[in-house]
């Protein structure tokens, strides 16, 4: 199957729209949410949580012995939300930095969780196969319901984000300051963090534990290199979360042997990189092509106002001096002489060139301008 | 006559660890003076502004502005923070700093409408900012970034104003801006509090002084305790610092 026959297949396939619309949702979620925990700097806490939420998933097999996503999810919802308490209690109560507690609780998790998996599958029981698809995740295993529950979660997490918009953006800019004002931090600290709890946990079944900070982290990365208002940059990573989902599915399905998660992720790591490149204002591009032409600028302006001094001493500006001169000037180079001449700044004749009176009048508004600068 | 007072401080004292960081102050802050709390660094200038202002919690000791706790008086209250205390590369505009001042008086989920933004372009107008409303506060420079700071607190339209070293890298032109804006906020009666760090221009600026090294030194009229006593006794150092009189 190729691409073009993927999208036309799209709408009528019950697989692949199943895996389309979940992905998308997905995308956008955690772009979504993202984009806060990207402001945070908090940008490794998914990858913990993600972590975190492993020895939930076993430990809730082997408690129910259901195998249903649903139940499975639960028990990772209910480990990613201790492992997340358990590191704002280390920042908060001990010495030790954040990404010392991040580090610590994931790698503690999901060796626990390794273990417990490493028992489940060494059990008699014929029923523990495909535990270990929430490592990189599968997400040819999405089924309707799953699809469903992604979409009520990302209901709530639009209207309660809408509601409580204000009070997001406070916290996230200026912590202390909220609290003066008497909003309870800790409280809106709590209620984000639960919702990122929530989206990387939904998101294990199809992108897996290990890559779906991914998810949370290159949409929020990418949107904020394109503006610099936080509404435009959470719809926006939400939209380049949902465009990764789509186009990673797309993707992996029109070929054999991709498997859909690690593609979605490095779909969203293409807007990423196209981003951190491209961008007008924060692009690595365009930063480029404005210092070098400000440089630019700045030797025409030097070299202009050199000849500028040698011709002031001379009743007749346009008298003419041997370009040797110029070699001296620091700046000068036979490519701004050329850019001279082209704006009729300049005369050349032979090893010669002199002012013209054009060249004088900007080189002395130059002048002023720099004085009028200074005051 | 006697002063009101605006803010009393009861044996507070502060801990972060085993050290205390704030030792048994007692305080009294008149109504109506612009006040700067000098001290050397680590002296615990800023905790005390933070203690009393509830962002930390003391080991014991009680604050009440105009008699009552805090909690109850929020809407008397504007803290300016100090600038290196937040990312100036947020997403935002100069405007939206300055309207989340209105944030408090709007409580939770109502958002600013029509009223809160001519508020908060008032508010730049008066710091000079009005130019800079719609700009990436990260295109602003540390002065510019202290004046939206102070737009902020004072669309609060507190009675009394907390300010954690308003002056701190910024320029001369900035200061003066900032310093005329103080004393325009006490000639409105309002209570004005500073941490500072430039002693010479204590005497220039205030006319209430707190020295504080972990122990209030003295609190008082500036004209009165402004002397190297208090200095030497706060700094720990023969302090002598020239008076223009």
């Amino acid at each position: 199957m190729d691409i073009q026959e993927y999208f036309s297949l799209v709408f009528t396939d019950y697989t692949l729209r199943t895996i389309t619309l979940g992905t998308a949702i997905l995308g956008a979620v955690t772009g979504m949410l993202g984009s806060f925990a990207v402001l945070r700097k908090q940008s490794l806490l998914g990858d913990a949580i993600s972590h975190a939420a492993l020895p939930g998933i076993a430990i809730s097999f082997l408690i129910t012995g259901a195998k249903d996503s649903n139940t499975l999810l639960l028990g990772a919802l209910v480990s990613g939300l201790i492992g997340t308490f358990w590191i704002r209690g280390i920042i908060t109560k001990t010495h030790l930095k954040s990404d010392t507690a991040l580090g610590l609780i994931l790698s503690l998790f999901f060796g626990f969780g390794m273990l417990l998996l490493t028992f489940i599958q060494k059990q008699p029981n014929a029923n523990q196969a495909g535990l270990d698809k929430y490592l990189f995740g599968q997400a040819a295993t999405l089924v309707e319901s799953d699809v469903w529950m992604m979409a009520i979660v990302t209901g709530i997490c639009l209207f309660v984000l809408l509601l409580f918009w204000k009070e997001f953006k406070i916290l996230l800019f200026d912590k202390e300051y909220a609290k003066t004002l008497g909003f309870n931090t800790k409280a809106i600290d709590i209620l984000i963090t639960s919702f990122i709890v929530l989206a990387i946990v939904l998101g294990l079944q199809t992108v897996g534990v290990v890559l779906m900070s991914a998810m949370l982290l290159a949409p929020a990365a990418a949107a904020r290199q394109w503006t610099n208002s936080l509404a435009t940059m959470v719809f926006l990573a939400a939209i380049f979360g949902a465009f990764s989902g789509v186009f990673g599915t797309a993707i992996s399905a029109s070929q054999n042997n991709l498997s859909t998660g690690p593609v979605i992720v490095l779909v969203a790591a293409v807007f990423v990189l196209f981003s951190f490149i491209f961008s007008p204002s924060r692009g690595l591009l365009f930063k480029q092509i404005r210092f070098i032409k400000n440089r630019r600028d700045l030797e025409l302006h030097k070299t202009l106002a050199f000849m500028y001094h040698i011709a002031e001493s001379h009743d007749n500006i346009s008298h003419p001096h041997e370009i040797k001169i110029l070699n001296g000037f620091q700046g000068y180079t036979k490519g701004t002489l050329k850019k001279l001449v082209e704006k009729n700044y300049v005369t050349l004749k032979g090893s010669t060139w002199s002012l013209t009176h054009e060249g004088f009048k900007s080189a002395l508004n130059l002048y002023n301008q720099l004085t009028k600068n200074d005051e | 006559m006697k002063q009101k007072i605006a803010v009393q401080v009861d044996d507070l004292t502060v801990a972060y660890n085993y050290k205390p960081v704030l030792w048994d102050i007692d305080l009294e802050i008149p109504e109506g003076v612009l006040m700067a709390i000098v001290g050397p660094n680590g002296a615990g200038k800023s905790t005390l502004i933070k203690s009393i202002l509830g962002i930390l919690k003391p080991i014991a000791g009680s604050v009440t502005i105009y008699g009552k706790p805090y909690k109850k008086q929020r809407s008397l209250v504007a803290y300016v923070p100090q600038k290196g205390s937040v990312d100036w590369d947020f997403p935002t505009t100069a405007l939206d700093v300055v309207m989340m001042g209105t944030y408090g008086s709007l409580g939770w989920i109502k958002r600013p409408r029509q009223k809160e933004k001519k508020a908060s372009l008032e508010a730049l107008e008066k710091v000079g900012m009005l130019a800079f409303k719609s700009r990436q506060i990260s295109q602003l420079s540390g002065g510019q970034q202290q004046r939206i700071f102070l737009a902020r607190a004072l669309v609060q339209d507190a009675s009394i104003y907390f300010m954690d070293e308003p002056f701190q890298g910024v320029d001369a032109t900035t200061e003066i801006a900032i310093i005329n804006i103080l004393k325009e906020l006490r000639k409105a009666g309002k209570t004005v509090v500073v941490v500072h760090h430039d002693l010479q221009t204590v005497p220039e600026y205030f006319d209430w002084v707190t020295f504080l090294n972990v122990k209030k030194i003295a609190t008082g009229p500036v004209k009165d305790i402004f002397n190297d006593n208090n200095l030497t006794k706060t700094y720990g150092i023969n302090y002598k610092v020239s008076v223009q009189e």
